[in-house]
Formats: C-alpha cells, sequence, structure tokens
C-alpha cells in the first residue's frame, strides 16, 4: 500500500512513547466511545500509483467528448482555445501550484506579483481601474457584482437580462433566497435585451445586468443599458466575454459600473467546468465593496519594491459577519495562468484571437445558414459564438455529429423560446477551414 | 531561558528547511509590463485557411476597439525567465515544511498531477451531454459515494468551488428545510473561536450570527448555548476539533439540544483531517457538512485557489440538494449507466457548471491511492505529529489550553511578549528565515498572541524535530538579545518586512497606478 505518511513504525513507537501513550487509538481518547467508528471505512484498501492511473484513465476513455476526439464547436462559457506548451508548463510550476494564500509576503513575492500583473490586465480588458484577485468562475462573480451594486445603491432590485447565461441566473436566484434580492429576468427579442420602457412594479432596479457579448453571442446595446441605469441610478454590471474585448470597445467604455467574466479561455483547460476563473473588475468608486482579494504594491522596510494583499479591512476573517463577501479561497492559479497566457498573447495576439475568432465565426455561421432546414435563431450582429434553429431537437443533433466526430455545440435551454430546438454554435482560433467545412457537411446530412 | 540540547529520542536530521535554497540577491524583479518592447510576440496559432473579410465587415463599427488593448510584448524566452524568477520568490509545500495551522498545507502527491492532466479529463467540454461524459459522471459518483462514507452522510453536492461557498451552500439548504416545514427563522449559532467565513455566511444566508463564547477548556459552552437556543434558531455551524485544535467532547449533547429546539447542525469541514475513520461527522448528528479537499485530500491550493468545497446531507435534506447531480441509473439487466437529475426541491445552483471537477478528480486519486486504512492513518499520524510539537514546545511557549490535541496546536507568545517584548508576529517573521513557513497567528481570536501550528501528517519525525528546534531557538534568542532585535528579521527573504499602511494609504493595484 502507498503511503504518503514518511513514519517508521519505530518512530511511531518513540513518538507514541515521547507522549506517554501506549497506542495510537489513546490520541483519541478525547473522542466519546459511543461516538466511534466501530470498523474500518467501507473504502478499497489503498491502491498504488500504476493500479491508480489505471482506474482513472478507464473513466478518462469513457468520456467521448474529449476535444481530442471529438472536434470542439461547444462554447457557452466554455472554450476551446489555444494553450501552449509554455503556459502549461509556468502554470505548474510547483512554487505556484503548493503554495497558500500569500499571508506571509516576505515568502510570497512570485503569487503576489503574479496576481498584481494580473490584475493590472483584467483591469485593461474591462476598461475600469479596480481589478481582485480572482473569484471561483464566472457566474460567482456576477453573483459577487449583484451583491455589491444592492450594497451600494440601496435597492434590492436587480434586472438580468435573459441574455445572460442560463446557469448564472440559476444561480443568482439561488443566491437570493438568502440575501432576499428581487430578480427579474428582462426576455430577449431577435437576441437582444428588450429593456422596458418603464419601471412598472414600483421599486426601480439597483442593478441591471447584461452581458456583452450575451449568451447567443449577440452584440448588446449597452448605450441604452447605461441610459436606462442614468434614468433609475442603478449600477451597470455587464458580463463580457474577455476574448471578444480583443476586438470590441470595453465595457468600461460604455459605461460599466462592474465588468465580470469567465477567464476559461485564458490557458484553462476545458476541464468539465472546473477549476475556472471568474474576473472581476470596477470602478474607483466601488473599491470598499470589492469582494475578495486585492494585491498592491508597496516598499519593504529597505524601500524595495514588494506585493501585499491590501484594503483586508473588507474581508471576512477581519470583518466577519459585515463582510460583503464570504469569499475566502480563490482561483489563483487559474489567475496566475490567466497572467502567463496574456504575457504570451501579448497585444497582438489578443486582437489576433478575437479576429480569427470572428473570421471563423462569420464563416462557419454562413455556411451553416445555407444548409436546408437550419436558420438563424437571432439576426443581431454576433462576433464569436451564434445559435441555430434546427427541425429536430439539438440533442438528437448532438448526439448524431458526435458519431460524425464533432461536438456540434450545446443545446439552449428552456429558458430560451424554441429552446430544446436550438443549438449554440462558438468558433475559436483552432478550427480550421477543413474542420469546419467537414462539420458544415456531418450538419447538413445530420440535420435531415 | 537556556537552549534544549537535550538528545532527542528520534534523533536529529536536518529535514523540512527550504534554507538550502538559492537566494541569488535581492533584486527586485520588473514587472511584465516593463520588460514588454513594442514589437516582440511569442504567440502563434495553427494555420487555418479560412477566407477572411475585411473586419469591418466582422463587427459593427460603434463596437469595435479603438485601439489593440495592451498587453505585454515579451519574446516567449523572457516570459519563461521572468515567471521562473517568480516562482524562486515564492515558498510552496514542495520547498519545504508549511504548518499553517488551519490550512492543513500536506504534501500534495504527484500522482494527482498526472490525473488532472490526462486529456481524457482535461479536455471534456463541460456543455456536452450525459451519453458522451459517462467517465466524468461515474468518476463523480464514485467520489460523492467515497465522501459520503467518510463523514457519514447520505448524499453530497459537488458544486460548492471552495470551503466558504460550501457554507453559503449549506445555509440556503437550512434555510430550505426551515421554509419548507414553515418555520421562519432568523437566527444562527455560531461559536466565538469560529473561521470570518462562518459568520459572513450567516449573513449571506439572510440569517444573522449569534455567537456563543468557549469556556475554560477550549469548548463550546454548554450553559451559553443553552441560553440562546429556542425556536427562533435554524441552526449552528461547528468546526470539530474546533479552530484551537480540540475536539468538542460534548458534541452529543449539543447536536440533542439543538436538534430539540428544531435547528439543524452545519459541521465546518476545515479540520476533518483530523478523525478520517474514527468519528464521522453524521455519527456525531450533524446534518450538513462541507469538506475542503484542498485541505484533507491534498489538492494543492494553488497560491490561494482552486480548492473544492462539496456539502454532504443527512437523508431528510438530499431532495433540497443544488442540481443537475450526477446519479447512476441501471437499466434492467445492463451496466450502470450515469445521468443528470436535479433534486425535486433544489436550492438551485451554486456553480456556473458542475463543480471544481480537475479538483475533484485528484482528490478521488488521493482517496483512492489511500484507501479506507490508509486514510485513518492519516488522522493518526497528523494527531501524532501535533501533539508531539505541543508536548515537546510546552516548555517553551504558552499552551492555553493544556490538553491533547488533534491535528493542530494552539501556542501562544504571550509570555515571550510581556517578558522580552516579542510578539507572535516577530515568531513567524523570524521563522521564515529558519527555512519553515510561519503557522497562523492571531488566530483563533480568543486566544492572545496565538500560534497556530499544523504540522500534518506527510512531515517526517526529523522535519518536527527541526521545526520545534527553530522555535526553541527563537524563544532563547527572545531572551538574549535586546528588545526590537527580532522585529528587525527576516533579513533573508526575496523582501524584508513590507510596509502594509502604506500599500492600503498610496493604493497601487496595477501598473497603471504606479506614480
Amino acid at each position: 500500500m502507498p503511503t504518503y505518511i514518511p513514519h517508521t513504525d519505530q518512530e511511531l513507537a518513540s513518538m507514541l512513547a515521547f507522549l506517554g501513550l501506549s497506542s495510537v487509538e489513546e490520541l483519541f481518547s478525547v473522542v466519546p466511545e459511543a461516538l466511534r467508528l466501530q470498523r474500518g471505512l467501507e473504502l478499497a484498501s489503498g491502491a498504488g500509483e500504476p493500479d491508480v492511473l489505471a482506474h482513472m484513465d478507464d473513466l478518462a476513455q469513457a468520456n467521448r467528448a474529449r476535444a481530442d476526439r471529438l472536434i470542439c464547436f461547444a462554447g457557452g462559457g466554455a472554450y476551446d482555445h489555444e494553450t501552449p506548451s509554455v503556459t502549461r508548463a509556468l502554470a505548474g510550476r510547483s512554487e505556484f501550484v503548493t503554495s497558500y494564500t500569500p499571508y506571509q509576503p516576505e515568502v510570497a513575492q512570485g503569487v503576489l506579483q503574479a496576481i498584481f500583473e494580473y490584475q493590472t490586465m483584467v483591469a485593461r480588458l474591462a476598461g475600469l481601474p479596480i481589478a481582485n484577485a480572482s473569484l471561483y468562475d464566472g457566474g460567482s462573480a456576477a453573483v459577487e457584482a449583484v451583491n455589491l451594486g444592492v450594497a451600494a445603491t440601496g435597492r434590492a432590485t436587480v434586472w438580468v437580462s435573459g441574455g445572460i447565461h442560463p446557469h448564472w441566473r440559476t444561480m443568482l436566484t439561488t443566491f437570493a433566497a438568502g440575501t432576499g434580492h428581487q430578480i427579474r429576468t428582462i426576455p430577449l427579442q431577435d437576441g437582444i435585451t428588450r429593456w422596458p420602457d418603464t419601471w412598472d412594479s414600483g421599486e426601480p432596479p439597483g442593478v441591471v445586468l447584461v452581458g456583452y457579448p450575451n449568451y447567443l453571442g449577440c452584440l448588446e446595446n449597452l448605450e441604452q443599458a447605461r441610459a436606462l441605469c442614468d434614468e433609475t441610478g442603478a449600477l451597470l454590471v455587464v458580463a463580457a466575454d474577455p476574448v471578444a474585448a480583443g476586438l470590441l470597445r470595453s465595457a468600461g467604455e460604455w459605461g460599466a459600473d462592474v465588468v465580470v467574466g469567465e477567464g476559461q479561455a485564458f490557458g484553462t483547460a476545458l476541464s468539465f467546468g472546473g477549476p475556472y476563473l471568474g474576473l472581476f473588475a470596477c470602478a474607483r468608486a466601488h473599491l470598499r465593496r470589492l469582494p475578495g482579494r486585492l494585491v498592491g504594491e508597496t516598499v519593504d522596510v529597505e524601500g524595495r519594491r514588494a506585493y501585499v494583499t491590501t484594503l483586508r479591512a473588507r474581508e471576512q476573517d477581519i470583518r466577519r459577519e459585515k463582510a460583503s463577501s464570504n469569499v475566502c479561497t480563490n482561483q489563483t492559479l487559474m489567475a496566475v495562468t490567466a497572467a502567463i497566457q496574456l504575457g504570451w498573447l501579448g497585444t497582438s495576439g489578443l486582437a489576433e484571437v478575437a479576429r480569427r475568432c470572428a473570421q471563423a465565426t462569420r464563416y462557419t455561421r454562413q455556411a451553416l445558414l445555407a444548409v436546408d432546414g437550419i436558420t438563424a435563431y437571432a439576426d443581431a450582429p454576433v462576433v464569436r459564438e451564434f445559435a441555430i434553429s434546427l427541425p429536430i431537437p439539438a440533442e438528437t443533433m448532438i448526439e448524431r455529429m458526435a458519431d460524425a466526430g464533432f461536438l456540434a455545440g450545446i443545446p439552449l435551454d428552456e429558458s430560451f423560446d424554441g429552446g430544446r430546438q436550438a443549438l449554440l454554435v462558438a468558433v475559436t482560433e483552432r478550427r480550421t477551414r477543413d474542420e469546419i467545412d467537414a462539420y458544415v457537411t456531418a450538419m447538413a446530412k445530420a440535420v435531415r | 531561558m537556556t537552549l534544549s540540547t537535550e538528545a532527542s529520542p528520534i534523533g536529529s536530521a536536518p529535514g523540512g528547511k527550504a534554507t538550502s535554497a538559492p537566494l541569488l540577491g535581492g533584486a527586485t524583479e520588473p514587472t511584465l509590463f516593463e520588460l514588454s518592447h513594442a514589437g516582440r510576440r511569442s504567440w502563434s496559432f495553427r494555420t487555418s485557411g479560412i477566407p477572411e473579410v475585411p473586419v469591418h465587415e466582422l463587427v459593427p463599427e460603434a463596437h469595435r476597439r479603438a485601439d489593440p488593448l495592451p498587453l505585454p510584448e515579451v519574446s516567449e524566452r523572457d516570459l519563461v525567465a521572468h515567471f521562473t524568477r517568480l516562482s524562486h520568490r515564492q515558498f510552496s509545500v514542495d520547498l519545504g515544511a508549511y504548518p499553517l495551522g488551519s490550512c492543513t498545507m500536506k504534501y500534495n502527491p504527484k500522482v494527482c498531477d498526472t490525473v488532472a492532466s490526462l486529456p481524457g479529463l482535461a479536455s471534456v467540454h463541460p456543455g456536452a451531454p450525459a451519453s458522451l461524459t459517462q467517465g466524468w459522471l461515474e468518476l463523480l459518483v464514485e467520489l460523492e459515494d467515497a465522501l459520503c462514507e467518510i463523514t457519514g452522510m447520505a448524499a453530497a453536492t459537488l458544486q460548492p468551488a471552495a470551503g466558504a461557498a460550501g457554507e453559503l451552500t449549506g445555509l440556503l439548504l437550512m434555510r430550505a428545510w426551515h421554509d419548507e416545514h414553515g418555520s421562519t427563522r432568523t437566527k444562527v449559532i455560531i461559536p466565538d473561536s469560529a473561521h470570518g467565513t462562518n459568520p459572513a455566511s450567516v449573513t449571506l444566508g439572510g440569517y444573522q450570527v449569534v455567537t456563543v463564547p468557549s469556556d475554560g477548556r477550549g469548548c463550546v459552552d454548554m450553559d451559553a448555548l443553552r441560553s440562546v437556543l429556542d425556536d427562533d434558531v435554524a441552526g449552528i455551524m461547528l468546526t470539530n476539533p474546533n479552530t484551537l485544535g480540540l475536539f468538542e467532547e460534548d458534541i452529543a449533547a449539543i447536536a440533542s439540544a439543538v436538534h430539540e429546539v428544531g435547528g439543524l447542525l452545519y459541521y465546518d469541514g476545515a479540520n476533518l483531517n483530523a478523525i478520517l475513520g474514527v468519528v464521522r461527522p453524521g455519527d456525531m448528528g450533524f446534518d450538513i457538512v462541507h469538506m475542503n479537499l484542498h485541505k484533507t485530500f491534498a489538492t494543492p491550493h494553488g497560491g490561494g485557489g482552486p480548492g473544492a468545497g462539496p456539502v454532504a446531507v443527512s437523508q431528510r435534506l438530499v431532495d433540497f440538494l443544488p442540481g443537475p447531480r450526477p446519479v447512476r441509473t441501471d437499466p434492467a439487466g445492463g451496466d450502470p449507466r450515469y445521468a443528470w437529475a436535479t433534486p425535486e426541491r433544489s436550492i438551485g445552483r451554486v456553480h456556473s457548471w458542475h463543480g471544481n471537477t480537475l479538483v475533484l478528480a485528484r482528490a478521488l486519486a488521493y482517496i483512492l491511492a489511500n484507501g479506507g486504512d490508509g486514510l485513518r492513518q492519516v488522522a493518526e499520524t497528523a494527531v501524532l505529529n501535533a501533539n508531539w510539537i505541543r508536548q515537546r514546545l510546552s516548555g517553551t511557549y504558552d499552551v492555553p489550553f493544556d490538553r491533547p490535541c488533534m491535528h493542530e496546536v494552539v501556542l501562544s507568545a504571550q509570555t515571550l511578549k510581556e517578558t522580552y517584548g516579542v510578539r507572535a508576529l516577530d515568531v513567524a517573521k523570524r521563522l521564515l528565515e529558519e527555512g519553515f513557513h510561519a503557522p497562523t497567528v492571531y488566530f483563533p481570536l480568543i486566544v492572545d498572541e496565538a500560534l497556530m501550528i499544523e504540522p500534518t501528517e506527510t512531515e517526517s519525525p526529523q522535519t518536527l524535530l527541526a521545526l520545534a528546534e527553530s522555535l526553541e531557538r527563537i524563544a532563547y534568542e527572545a531572551s538574549t538579545h535586546p528588545e526590537g532585535w527580532m522585529a528587525e528579521y527576516p533579513h533573508r527573504t526575496p523582501v524584508r518586512r513590507v510596509d502594509e499602511a502604506r500599500a492600503a494609504r498610496t493604493l497601487i493595484p496595477t501598473d497603471d497606478d504606479r506614480p
């Protein structure tokens, strides 16, 4: 049996003797006898590394939807982007992987400086001055942004665009059970949010949440959303796609007060959904309500540049029940990964990846819409993702396409009109013309 | 005070220290932005062959960015050098012992890294249907079953991404349970020794925090608890062993008292490492349990995350779990199949997808490697190591609650402070230069000058000895050097003590704010 415990039997005996104990069991004398487990755990005995790996590989082999087997056209917040060897190698360095939260800055400058660089990159992507050190994922960042917005405006009514990721909308409702926020979903029309002309139900919204581009890939009218917020005094929270930001005006430029997003696209594998990266940026006015950790630059006693977590009084370990967020552990390793990946991309690379996604998306969409039976789900302009309507259930389409060697996309869910017969398709810079042509041919066959 | 020179029964060896790691000097590493040189690049993409159109046909003008977003422009070689140098300015478990109390910084087995990089796990899209992801669903069900056996619970959600997310999930389950039973309750009880995430989560769960004090033995004061229990109490959150490293011996009485008023018991799994295979939260009477897989099940902390905080519940709460959940369906006569199912009265969803799944895969590999018997040895050895440290240092540092501890021990520098002006913080900073990470300091809040040490089971007796000798030397130095001498430490770390007040006052949170 393998063990990660170094002690020899002799050492164990010697240590027990030092404590004046005669058996290991006596260490647990403080645990009432009646509560103790009177049997061994009903789990298999320990296995050696080869057996563990064989079992885990059996499980891995049972997944057909691997991006190295089925060519990936799925998105919806999780994308098959290029991750170079250099990002994997650096992000896998064990100093980053096996360290704890940087509570002792004298021996944590590596992680602290990497987070500082990450914060700078996220702030620039968002077009806002402040970014935190990460949150769990895009959905949790949206929940935190709504909490911040309600606290800032003192109004608990939240207008959420129907173009926000459906899972995130469910999360907002789930957490509203505790906070008491009133979540109202504003429906889409032709792929973009149809904001009400007036608010009819008493209180105006305290927070407005909209995607850019939204879940369907469509470009929302942020000018209109900003005007709505100016009129009502609500905070504008934009869920922005950070890759599309390489081509688009930043959400901050459009007047967002808070920008959130899913940062998986920057060097983190698809991973069946986690660990991912919650991006969070805000205007300076909201600094004191910023959720999670923030790294700032300072100096050490010799005047050398140094980094440290700062404005700590906001956080749960100090502010306890008055803290605006309970987050402690975050996704630092994914934030460091994103900083490395964005360093690899650089100014020209981010623009290039966004442009390539847009070119491939346009090419694929045009070819699919020429197929008999496939129509556009929405007509609004798209950048890197789009939805199509099918004459058959999307799930059937996905099964058929898997047999042809493709992960065709993901189905829209029931929260969208006609969602069960609509497919969300994402085309990244990793797709070639040959792959796309083969995909379109297979779709044309499968749709019949 | 004298420095102990007594020969140790376990012999002496310079284990566990990181002081042999080369420090190439005290220079500052420039930021990646400072290393940037216009026009330099690293990236390359696949040759696509896609016919292209002008950009104005791709994006309507009003939406188009005027200028490219500025990012560092560096060669791959410079990128590697920068982040490698940063990594050399970082302490880690792989480098040396990390006795950070409450954080369970045990060794992270490398086999789990291999698991997390298997293409059949790492390259699977989370939106793919169950029919194409049977391996992942089976993996999750297998992990859930193991976690339920370890905690003595009926079912679990694997969605919460970290401990605090698990806490809030648990509180929402508590709320859903009471709602279902037409009971509006407003209070949740937590002990004064609780982690800060507990009260913060209680507030987000829509409850008011009622704090109960600890008694003279470091456990929940039963009289104080009884005095706040009424039918307005939704539940209690407990860590057991508690944050003092002590087992709450009255847990059965606490459970029945809370259940008697209709409340539920929430188990904060931060300290689960102490009791694996010995005693189970379910058998203690807990209704809701979160686990920190990044502590107990050895998944690496990643410099502050990712973690994973699954929440297991007793039978009566299963229908409220977040969904969709992976479940096994056994078609008559066929092989098991796996599907997603959302419980009937589910509270909803607490993660964008299915949880921090690659972290979950690592945890399953760790459980398989150890097995049921191995996990019990983990707890035994963790408790043995902590008690050895307690016993060894009890003449050198104050031991506020001097009785057998579980997996961690809380010492205090109170006497050192009063006698020599040396604080817990000074001890921590001095220890860094000994090649060890510092213990947790000033927590739990109810102990003055707290030094919370959690050696974990993966540190050898030689490392424990080296750690103890370092802490003894520090106490000796406190007695033999002028006041203020230790406050100068550390000297040889990549930076020395940093000006935290200045960081908050001048606030430079990005490279763009630098003067």
